[in-house]
C-alpha cells in the first residue's frame, strides 16, 4: 500500500510532467502579465478638433499633450502611447473617430474639448467599455447619465457658474463699482445652451448687482456677427456677459470697435478671450476682458513645474486651461495605469474611480471622482487680459493681481 | 431700440451682400454661358482668399490693390480648368461634371490644408478697425471698401459682356451653340475664356473676402451654398440678378438676426429660397426656360 502510494506518488509520468509544467505556466502567467503590463505602455487616444472651427483650441490643447511625456516621468509615471485624433469640430466625427480609436487598440480615450464632441465619444467608450478621460467639457449631463467608464476633472456649466458669481462679486467689492444692466451673447451649442440654462438657474441664487436685458444666441461657425453685437449695444447694457469660442470672440471683440461700444466690462464664463490667438491678433484691444474659467492654482509646484515645461517646448504661449486640463487628464491615465498595473479596460476604470492626486495643477484639493466620475470638488478663477499677459485677480487666495475696473475704452487706447 | 440700429444693420446686410453677389456672379456667368455648375466655387473663393493673405502676410500688400493680380490668377487657373479639364465634359452626362468639379473641390479644399494648416487666418489692415459716421450711420470701413469695389468690379464685367466684340461673342455662344460653331466662332476658347473670367470675379470677390472674415480650408462648401442661393434667388444665368441676390440675402439674413435671432439667419435665408423655388422658379431677374 505504503509502496504503491510512494510509488504512485512518486512517479513522474509524461501526463504529469505536462501538468505540472502547464500548471507553472499558468501560475507564472498572471504575475509575468501584470509586469509586463508595467513595463509596457498605455495606448491613449487623445480626440481633439484639429480643424475646423475649434482648430485653434484643439491645437492649444495639443501643447498640453506635447509637454506631458516629460513631466510624467519626472513623476514616476509608466510611458503613454498617444495616438492622436481630430474630431474636425464635429460630433459625428467625433463618434466615428473614438469607434476607431478603440478598434485600433486605444486603451483609454482623452479629449475633447468640446461637450457635444464629448457626449458623442462618451457614448461610444461606455458601449464599448473603454475608460474616458474627458479634459475639457462643461455640459452637466455628460456625467449624470450614469456611465461607469466616463470620468471627468473638469467643472460642470453649474459648477463654472457658481464660482463665476461669487468671483464677480468680490472683483465689484474690491472695484468700488458694479454693473447694473448686462446683455448675455452665447454661443448655440451644447456648451453654450448648458451655460444658459445654468445661467437661469445658478444667478438668482447670487443676488447678483446687474440684470440681463437681453440675450442674444448665435452660431459659433458665423463668419460675420456685426448684427450680433449691433443688437447687443443697442440694448445700452453696461456689461457683456459672454459665453464664446475662439473665432467669435475675435470677430466680437473686432465688431465692438467698430461699432464703437465701449461697455464697463466685458465678464466671459467660457473659452475665447484669454487664448494665446485671441491676444496676439488683437494686441492692445486684448486687454481688458475678465475671463471666469477653471484654471491653475499658481502656488502649487506642480503649476511652476508645467508652466517651465510649456515655456520651454513652446516658448511665447501662456499657461492656459486647455493645457492644464488636457496635461491633468493624461495624468489621470498615467496614473491610474501605474496602480491597476494593467491595460485591462474594467482594472483601469476601477483605478481612475479610486484616484486621489494631490500634487496636481487646477485650483482646489486635488483630483478625486465622485460615483458619478464627476472632480466636484474643482474651483474656478477670475483672470484679466493685461498686455498680453493674463493675471489672477479673484478668488483673493489665488489672485496675483488687482482688477483693473472699468475696462479702457477702445477708443482710448493709442 | 431706435430706428438707427435697423439702418445700421441695413446697410451693413448690403455692403456684404454686394461682396457675396459678386461671388455669385462667377458662377451665374460660368452656368449662364457654358451651361456647367461649378461645385468647387466656394474653394475657388477660398484658395483666393489664401491668396490674399499670403500677399498681405509676405509683402504687405492690401488686398484691395491685390484685387486685380489675384482675379489675374484665377481667371488663368479658370481658363486652364476648363480647357483641359471640363472641356472634355461638356458633353458628358451633368452627374460626370458633378462628380468631377467635386473631385476638383476637394482636392482644393485638401491642398489647402496641408499647405496652410487647419488655422483661421485673416488680413489686419490699417483700417480693419476703422468705421465712418455718416449721420446715425455707422459703417464698416473693410466692408465699405469691399462693397464699392464689388460694384466697380461687377460694372467692369457687363461693360465687357455688352460693349466689346469677345463679349459679344461669348454671348451668342450662351444664347445658341449650334450658332456659334456655324458662323465659325471658336467655342472651346470662348468658353474657356468665360471659365476664367468667372473665376476672376471668385478672385476679386475673395480677395474682398478676406478684409471682412477670417479664411480656413474648410469655408469651401459653404461659399459653394451660399453662391447657389444667391444665383437661384437672383436668377441662375442672370448678371444683374447675382448681384440684386446677394443683396437681398444679405439684408434678410442681416434683418432677421436683429428682429427674430442671429441664430435663424439661415432659417430665414432658406425660407426664401423656397419661397422663390414655388413662386418665381427662375429667380427674381431670371428668365423662363
Amino acid at each position: 500500500m505504503n509502496r504503491k502510494l510512494d510509488s504512485g506518488d512518486n512517479r513522474t509520468t509524461r501526463r504529469t510532467v505536462t501538468a505540472g509544467l502547464g500548471a507553472s505556466v499558468v501560475a507564472g502567467i498572471a504575475p509575468f502579465n501584470i509586469l509586463r503590463a508595467q513595463d509596457a505602455t498605455l495606448k491613449v487616444g487623445v480626440l481633439l478638433p484639429r480643424s475646423g472651427a475649434q482648430a485653434g483650441i484643439g491645437q492649444d490643447c495639443q501643447r498640453g499633450v506635447d509637454i506631458a511625456a516629460g513631466l510624467l516621468k519626472d513623476l514616476g509615471m509608466p510611458p503613454l502611447q498617444i495616438m492622436n485624433g481630430d474630431t474636425e469640430t464635429s460630433v459625428e466625427v467625433a463618434r466615428s473617430r473614438a469607434e476607431k480609436m478603440i478598434s485600433d487598440g486605444a486603451q483609454v480615450l482623452v479629449g475633447a474639448f468640446d461637450s457635444g464632441q464629448s457626449t458623442a465619444i462618451a457614448q461610444v467608450a461606455e458601449q464599448k467599455g473603454i475608460p474616458y478621460v474627458i479634459n475639457i467639457a462643461a455640459a452637466p449631463q455628460i456625467t449624470e447619465q450614469g456611465y461607469k467608464f466616463v470620468f471627468r476633472n473638469f467643472p460642470t456649466a453649474g459648477m463654472i457658474l457658481a464660482d463665476a458669481f461669487a468671483n464677480q462679486k468680490e472683483i465689484f467689492e474690491a472695484a468700488g463699482a458694479a454693473p447694473k444692466t448686462a446683455v448675455f451673447m452665447h454661443v448655440n451649442d451644447t456648451f453654450g445652451t448648458a451655460m444658459k440654462g445654468g445661467i437661469g438657474a445658478v444667478m438668482p441664487k447670487f443676488n447678483m448687482p446687474y440684470n440681463l436685458v437681453e440675450t442674444i444666441a448665435y452660431d459659433p461657425t458665423s463668419r460675420d456677427l456685426s448684427v450680433e453685437v449691433a443688437k447687443a449695444k443697442a440694448t445700452g447694457a453696461d456689461a457683456l456677459l459672454m459665453v464664446s469660442r475662439l473665432n467669435d470672440a475675435i470677430l466680437i471683440t473686432r465688431e465692438l470697435v467698430k461699432q464703437r461700444w465701449s461697455p464697463m466690462a466685458i465678464l466671459s464664463m467660457g473659452p475665447g478671450w484669454y487664448e494665446d490667438q485671441y491676444l496676439k491678433t488683437l494686441g492692445k484691444l486684448s486687454d481688458g476682458p475678465l475671463s471666469f474659467v477653471p484654471w491653475y492654482d499658481p502656488n502649487k509646484p506642480m503649476s511652476k513645474k508645467l508652466d517651465e515645461a510649456l515655456a520651454k517646448a513652446h516658448p511665447g504661449f501662456n499657461l492656459n486651461t486647455n493645457h492644464v486640463y488636457t496635461f491633468e487628464a493624461l495624468l489621470v491615465a498615467a496614473d491610474a495605469f501605474k496602480r491597476a498595473r494593467s491595460t485591462d479596460a474594467k482594472a483601469l476604470a476601477d483605478a481612475i474611480r479610486q484616484t486621489n492626486i494631490t500634487d496636481n495643477v487646477s485650483p482646489g484639493p486635488g483630483i478625486q471622482f465622485n460615483e458619478k466620475g464627476q472632480n466636484d470638488k474643482l474651483k474656478d478663477s477670475a483672470i484679466q487680459n493685461r498686455g498680453g499677459k493674463l493675471v489672477t485677480v479673484a478668488p483673493k487666495v489665488a489672485a496675483n493681481a488687482k482688477v483693473e475696473w472699468p475696462m479702457t475704452p477702445y477708443d482710448k487706447r493709442g | 431700440m431706435s430706428t438707427d440700429i435697423y439702418l445700421n444693420v441695413a446697410v451693413s446686410g448690403v455692403l456684404t451682400g454686394l461682396v457675396y453677389g459678386l461671388m455669385a456672379l462667377g458662377l451665374s456667368v460660368i452656368f449662364g454661358v457654358i451651361r456647367v455648375v461649378n461645385f468647387a466655387h466656394g474653394e475657388m473663393t477660398t484658395v483666393a482668399m489664401y491668396l490674399a493673405v499670403v500677399l498681405f502676410a509676405t509683402l504687405g500688400l492690401d488686398p484691395l490693390l491685390m484685387m486685380v493680380p489675384i482675379a489675374g490668377v484665377l481667371f488663368v487657373f479658370g481658363y486652364a480648368l476648363q480647357r483641359w479639364l471640363i472641356n472634355p465634359f461638356i458633353n458628358r452626362p451633368e452627374h460626370s461634371q458633378f462628380i468631377l468639379l467635386v473631385a476638383v473641390a476637394i482636392i482644393l479644399a485638401n491642398g489647402l490644408l496641408i499647405v496652410f494648416g487647419p488655422d483661421a487666418r485673416s488680413v489686419q489692415t490699417s483700417y480693419a478697425f476703422d468705421s465712418f459716421m455718416i449721420g446715425p450711420l455707422i459703417v464698416d470701413a473693410t466692408k465699405a471698401f469691399a462693397g464699392l469695389a464689388a460694384i466697380a468690379v461687377a460694372a467692369a464685367l457687363f461693360a465687357f459682356f455688352r460693349l466689346t466684340q469677345l463679349g459679344t461673342a461669348i454671348r451668342a455662344c450662351a444664347d445658341n451653340y449650334t450658332g456659334a460653331q456655324v458662323i465659325g466662332l471658336n467655342v472651346p476658347r470662348l468658353y474657356a475664356l468665360t471659365f476664367g473670367l468667372g473665376a476672376a470675379c471668385v478672385g476679386a470677390a475673395g480677395a474682398m473676402l478676406a478684409l471682412v472674415t477670417d479664411v480656413t480650408p474648410p469655408l469651401g462648401p459653404s461659399f459653394t451654398l451660399l453662391a447657389f442661393v444667391i444665383v437661384i434667388v437672383g436668377g441662375l444665368g442672370s448678371m444683374p440678378g447675382a448681384l440684386a441676390g446677394g443683396i437681398l440675402i444679405g439684408v434678410i439674413a442681416a434683418l432677421a438676426g436683429l428682429l427674430y435671432t442671429p441664430s435663424a439667419k439661415g432659417m430665414f435665408v432658406f425660407a426664401i429660397l423656397v419661397l422663390v423655388l414655388l413662386f418665381r422658379p427662375q429667380g427674381i431677374f431670371g428668365r423662363r426656360a
